[in-house]
Order: structure tokens, then sequence, then C-alpha cells
């Protein structure tokens, strides 16, 4: 599996810590929870993440804001919303958003 | 990886993170398995898409034997990840006493249907409680909350199916809801038992979608009317065998039809059948 560095941004602070433990779980990937926008966007402007994943409670207008900033800073990262919450839908979620990338 | 190896690795280390957790896997690129919701050859029209039985995913934990009718968790086949907005058909078989930890959600409509045995189900809003036959329950998931669902019975398996929509309104407050069905009510009729009106029959959701049950006699048949247009319909087969709009169906076969105003739906044995109506986009 080809390395991957995520960025998840959540409200919900145990939900976030799941879906990291769960993303590192995974040989090769890792993980940065942010729980508030300006917290992502200092992680952001510090490493090079290769997904964004927009979790719960994240509201739209801070999600267009993220977006544009992301995007600026890397024009080629893949921003998506997650669904669900950590388990079941997670690694799908990343599979879908790497065979995108990679098309 | 053969998919057999790959199953094995399966949903355990993702759903459960309490009881069941195990393996948080290393997981490989699976194989692909079934079809997704383009037509395909096997069926009879250019609008529908079958899913037999026996191509769904598949993972046996020892106490957790489950079938994937969508990707969900390790099974991935990014040619069958969902039906319009129905995202996940779980078909879990528990044994007693045995069950999911605590383990979040959110941004979902989760909907638990017992079809045997007893799921008792805790969660971080303060419900408590037990689901049985007939009943019916929904979850908002929403900004997010902490459930966890056991086999009731310690020397029984309990067998339930998980459905999970995308929700309309993300970021909505969570909530729950359950109701006991009258099993009689569907006996040759279709039974609502999810609605996206509060004041309609069945349990509340948060999109555009709509549930009927129907126990069906060998030799009934009936239709369906669409409640939405542009809506979609997927039919399970929960027992028996059926045709619908004119495709044979069997025992936990799966059959989505869009882009049509009514379903034909006659049974060729007595048979039980869940019909899901969602959106397609």
């Amino acid at each position: 599996m080809n390395p991957l560095h995520i960025l998840i941004i959540g409200r919900h602070q145990q939900i976030m810590e799941t879906v990291v433990r769960l993303i590192e779980s995974q040989r090769g990937w890792s993980a940065k929870g942010a729980l508030t926008d300006d917290e992502a966007v200092a992680l952001f402007q510090q490493e090079n993440f290769d997904l964004v994943l927009i979790g719960g409670g994240v509201e739209e207008t801070s999600e267009e804001k993220l977006k544009e900033v992301f995007l600026k800073k890397n024009p080629a990262v893949k921003i998506i919303r997650h669904y669900g919450g950590g388990s079941g839908l997670l690694f799908n979620e990343i599979h879908e958003a790497i065979a995108e990338t990679s098309k | 990886m053969k998919r057999s190896d790959f199953i094995k690795t399966g949903i355990l280390s993702t759903v459960s993170l309490g009881l069941a957790a195990s393996a948080e896997s290393k997981a490989e690129a699976p194989d692909l398995v079934g079809f997704n919701h383009l037509p395909i050859k096997e069926t009879k029209t250019m609008n529908t898409v079958l899913h037999k039985a026996a191509t769904r995913g598949h993972a046996n934990h020892g106490w957790l034997d489950t079938n994937h009718t969508f990707s969900f968790a390790h099974y991935y086949d990014p040619t069958r990840t969902h039906f319009g907005k129905l995202r996940v058909l779980n078909d879990d078989f528990v044994d007693g006493g045995m069950g999911f930890g605590t383990h979040p959600h959110d941004n979902m409509e989760i909907i638990s249907i017992p079809l045997e045995g007893d799921l008792e189900h805790k969660d971080s809003m303060g419900n408590v409680a037990v689901i049985r036959q007939n009943d019916v329950q929904i979850m908002s998931a929403g900004t997010g909350i902490y459930h966890s669902e056991y086999n009731k019975n310690k020397d029984s398996k309990v067998n339930f199916l998980q459905i999970w929509v995308f929700p309309k309104e993300r970021n909505i407050t969570p909530r729950y809801d359950q109701i006991t069905f009258k099993p009689e009510d569907r006996v040759n009729k279709l039974q609502q038992i999810v609605s996206p009106s509060k004041t309609d029959e069945g349990v509340w959701i948060n999109q555009d979608a709509w549930f009927h049950l129907g126990n069906l006699k060998k030799g009934f048949s009936t239709l369906y009317d669409v409640k939405l247009k542009g809506n979609g319909v997927y039919a399970f087969v929960i027992n028996g065998d059926a045709t619908i709009n004119g495709q044979s169906l069997n025992k936990r076969d799966g059959l989505g039809v869009w882009d049509v105003e009514k379903l034909d739906i006659v049974a060729d044995s007595d048979a039980e059948v869940l019909l899901m109506e969602v959106p397609m986009n």
C-alpha cells in the first residue's frame, strides 16, 4: 500500500481519535486530526497531506473556506466528506479517493 | 490476495471497538466481487441492477457472520458501492451474547431490522432498548453518537439487517426512534416502516426515502408506486422467491430499479420482501 498522509477535520473529539487510530492501523498510512479550522489550517501549512477528510459537525461555511485555503497551497490535494463516523465506510472512502486521484 | 484471505482480514477491525476488537489488519486492495449500480447483462432492462445473494461480500469472524450487499469496511468493490443514497445493506448473524462494542457514527441514517432474535442497543444519547423481531430502529447519527449492539440472548443467534442511508441534511442533532409493527398488517400488503414524514407511518428518516415490508403468499401479486419522481427502489428478498419487474429473485437477492413509476411484484413462493425507495442523486 502506498504511503498516504491524511488530515481529518471534525468537531467530535472521540470520533476523530477513532478515525485517526483506524487510519494509522493501516501499513504506510498516517493521520492527523484537527478539531478547529485554525488547527486544520496550521497543520496543513506545516505538513504535506495527500487527502483531507471533512468529518461530522464541520459547517458548510468552514468547509468552503478550508477547501479554498488547502487548494491554494496544494491544488492536487483530494478533499472529501467522511460519512458514518469512522468504522464501516472509512477505508472505502479513502480507496475511492485514491482511485480518483490516480486516474 | 485471494478473496477468501481478504475477507478473513474483514470488517472486524473497523466495526468493533469493544468486545470484538482484534485485527486492525493491514488491508490490501481487494478482488472485485459482483456488480455495481450500472446495468448488467443478467438483467432484463437497462434500468435495473441485480445483486445475487452469493455475490455479496462475506466475512466470518466466528462470532459474526456477515454479508455485504455493498462495499463495507475492508470489503471494497469500487463498482459496487451504493444504490443512490442507499450505502450499506449488511445481513449480520451474531452469536449468542456477542456483539459490536461501543463504536461511533456520524452523518448517517442507520436502520436496524431484526429478522430473528433480539438485539440489545445502548447509545450515548441515553437510549437503552431491546430490538426484537417486528421492530424497526432508526438512528440519525448526525453530529456524532456512540452506541453498542449485542445479541440479547446467550444461547441463540440474532440475524438482523443493518441499512445505512446517506442523510439529506448533514450535521443534524442525533436522534433515535423505534417502532413495533404488526406482522399481520403486512400479509399480502406492503407495510410502510420508514418515511420522511414525521406524521406518516413508520420511523422518520432524514432523507426522501420510504421503506416497505411485505409478507406475500405464493401467487400473490401487487404493485408498488414510487413515491417521489426520480427515486429508485432497491428490493431485497428476505425469504422465499419473487419476481420483480420480470426479474426472478431468490432468498437474499437484491434488485435495484430506477427510472420507473411502479414495481410489479409477484410472489413465486411465500416470500418476505423489503423495498427501499431512495433518491438516486
